[in-house]
């Protein structure tokens, strides 16, 4: 029973300190397997093979499911993954969306001009950008703002 | 660069990015008032966003899907809460079926999108808040985004080690 982070993280490491485990879950993380199916790649007995399983089960790293007589085997890597990982991760949404906000607006630096309905959109010089300029010049004072 | 800020709050699964960007208020708050400019920001290129509807005013409903690389789409909405345009609106963001009846199973996130004149541009707050980290993840794992590789080649990395 796995109580606290620090067992967790003892069970983490205690299941990755082996090769022939690492080899396991290389093979569940790339798909399914069955235990069985996991046994032919190794030169040891069906047992021992299921013990190498329960271990990285018990460190979460692998969850099992029954089909028939077979147990089924897949790798799970959420386990290594920590809130700030996670916030990390998120991150990077972010940052990619923010990427592309700003690649959007530098292509219709000039909005204001483009969205006057009875003004004809240039496209040679509305995809002109320069990063220099200041890209309000062009607008009247906005009277709201400070 | 126009991400100026990144706050991680661990305890309660939020995150704030700060970001400016060289146009006026109401240039911003364009993108999100027009789901064809919204779609164009929505989604990492591998899971372009479709809007379908959208309602960005109190009360109102958006929704989208987004399309993965073998086709397969992942559907989401936007629960409007507050609207003041061209200044905030608030959001909740969650998964729904394919007829986009919310899915209640998967988590949702508490959004607030703030938009601010700053320096002749405008300075966006943008704040995402999960119940828990185990919901973000739940987010993350569902594979639209760009992080979502991250936690395999974290452990491709520890198994390389080997």
């Amino acid at each position: 029973m796995i109580e606290t982070d620090e067992d967790r993280a003892d069970a983490l490491f205690h299941a990755l300190a082996d090769r022939t485990r690492r080899d396991i879950l290389r093979l569940v993380l790339a798909g399914e397997h069955s235990v069985s199916a996991l046994a032919k790649h190794y030169d040891m007995s069906f047992a021992g093979v299921q013990k190498h399983v329960a271990v990285l089960e018990r460190a979460g790293l692998l969850t099992k499911r029954r089909q028939g007589r077979e147990a089924l085997a897949s790798g799970d890597v959420q386990v290594l993954r920590s809130a700030n990982t996670l916030l990390s991760e998120l991150e990077n949404v972010w940052r990619g969306r923010i990427a592309r906000i700003d690649a959007l607006l530098d292509q219709t630096m000039w909005s204001d001009q483009a969205m006057q309905p009875d003004q004809t959109m240039q496209p040679d010089q509305t995809m002109q950008s320069d990063h220099n300029r200041p890209h309000d010049h062009n607008r009247p004072p906005d009277p709201t703002k400070e | 660069m126009p991400v100026v800020d990144v706050i991680k709050n661990l305890d309660a699964a939020s995150l704030t990015l700060v970001a400016d960007f060289a146009a006026p208020v109401d240039r911003v708050w364009q993108i999100y008032a027009d789901p064809r400019q919204l779609e164009q920001i929505w989604g990492p290129p591998e899971y372009p966003a479709t809007f379908v509807h959208h309602a960005l005013v109190p009360g109102g409903r958006v929704t989208y899907y987004m399309t993965g690389p073998q086709g397969d789409r992942v559907f989401g909405y936007w629960q409007v809460a507050e609207v003041v345009a061209p200044d905030h609106f608030t959001f909740l963001d969650g998964f729904a079926d394919a007829e986009f009846e919310p899915n209640t199973d998967l988590p949702v996130s508490h959004n607030s999108y703030r938009f601010e004149e700053h320096e002749g541009g405008t300075r966006a707050t943008y704040v995402s808040t999960f119940a828990n980290a185990d919901d973000l993840q739940v987010v993350l794992d569902m594979g639209v985004v760009e992080g979502a590789t991250a936690a395999t080649n974290q452990i491709d990395g520890l198994l390389a080690v080997a």
